[in-house]
């Protein structure tokens, strides 16, 4: 018991609050669903206080939404173009959810929900969808050449076909093994460190040090992270619309 | 009285504000590091997430047809290839796309238009 309460690996357990169950299928709300209704509530506040006063010189809440919709505005426009616009929102919603959830996960104590691939593959999954069903909308059959790479004789169609199809298909796996594998990797490795702290005694001092040092990377891996699940969606989408 | 004031202030905060923006670092290598690094995230999972997406597919057409172990094998190679197409993607600037015609018209323009964006 005692070994199971110090494991790194104990943060990610996934712990019914209100146990639900409909037909036997497990609906708990769990501490996962908790933080990610917390992540939900900390975005729409910050947006509508922040949007609330409209100040022609904005405070400090107002600068941060104002920063965080250029800085996802500006994303779009370099990867997309004008025509990205209209997916703004789908974008927006993805990165301040992915932050934020990322962010909370750095106060100790939290529960990081990016951290489990169910939740991560669920957001790739929707995009990965979405993105499909937009290229068929916007070109119908002529989606498909997206897996004929052109100017390549016929011959080698059996052979490139798979792998085009091979390569579409790593999209959503990419996409959520990335955000996962980081925030697990990060968040076991501080634990373990920290739990060199107490075990060394005065020699504890080095292991507080990496501690520290680490944390700030966290931080900016966080932030680095949502910032590569918007760009990615961005670049998608952008292939959906623009196909050779 | 204030306007002999005015100036000689506005010039005396413009003199502080070049010198404070002079200590500063260029912006442009800051985020141009964090650029590089969001980037280096991206290779690293693309090339084993063709070779699983691959393996996936070969196990599960092998178990639908019977003909463990071979598709299994054969996919594993074009997974393998995959990967290492989307990575060559990527690196080459060629953003996230299936095929080449889009992305090498794209780097034409660029070139034309003389601004050499990379698509990520």
């Amino acid at each position: 018991m005692a070994a199971e309460k110090h494991s790194p690996l104990e943060q990610f357990l996934i712990k019914p609050l209100i146990p639900i169950k409909i037909g036997g299928v497990d609906l708990s709300f769990t501490n996962s669903a908790l933080f990610m209704v917390v992540a939900v509530v900390l975005v729409a506040l910050l947006m509508t206080a922040g949007m609330g006063k409209r100040g022609l010189v904005p405070g400090r809440i107002q600068s941060i939404a104002e920063m965080a919709y250029e800085f996802v505005a500006n994303l779009i426009k370099e990867t997309v173009g004008a025509e990205g616009r209209k997916y703004f929102p789908l974008i927006f919603t993805l990165f301040m959810f992915i932050l934020v959830g990322n962010m909370i996960g750095m106060i100790p104590s939290t529960f990081t929900f990016t951290s489990h691939i169910a939740v991560t593959f669920a957001m790739a999954a929707v995009v990965f969808v979405a993105v499909t069903i937009l290229g068929f909308v916007k070109h119908g059959a002529h989606f498909f050449s997206l897996f004929v790479p052109p100017g390549v004789p016929i011959a080698m169609w059996p052979l490139l076909i798979p792998i085009e199809i091979i390569s579409y298909f790593s999209r959503p796996i990419s996409l959520s093994v990335r955000l996962f594998a980081n925030m697990l990797a990060g968040h076991t490795l501080l634990k373990v460190l920290a739990g060199f702290v107490p075990a060394l005694g005065v020699a504890g001092i080095i292991p507080l040090a990496f501690v520290t040092a680490l944390t700030g990377l966290e931080i900016l891996i966080a932030f680095l992270q949502a910032y590569v699940f918007a760009i990615l969606t961005c670049l998608y989408i952008n292939d959906a619309l623009h196909l050779h | 009285m204030s306007d002999t004031e005015k100036p000689s202030d506005i010039a005396r905060l413009e003199a502080r504000l070049k010198e404070a923006e002079s200590r500063r670092p260029p912006e442009d290598t800051r985020s141009e590091r964090s650029k590089g690094l969001s980037f280096a995230f991206r290779i690293g999972t693309e090339l084993v997430a063709g070779i699983a997406v691959g393996v996936g597919i070969g196990w599960a057409l092998d178990r639908w047809l019977g003909t463990k172990p071979w598709l299994m094998i054969a996919f594993f190679v074009l997974g393998a290839a995959a990967g290492m197409m989307n990575v060559f993607r990527a690196v080459a600037g060629l953003g996230g796309q299936v095929g080449y015609k889009a992305a090498r018209e794209k780097r034409a323009d660029d070139g034309k238009a003389g601004n050499g964006k990379k698509a990520g």
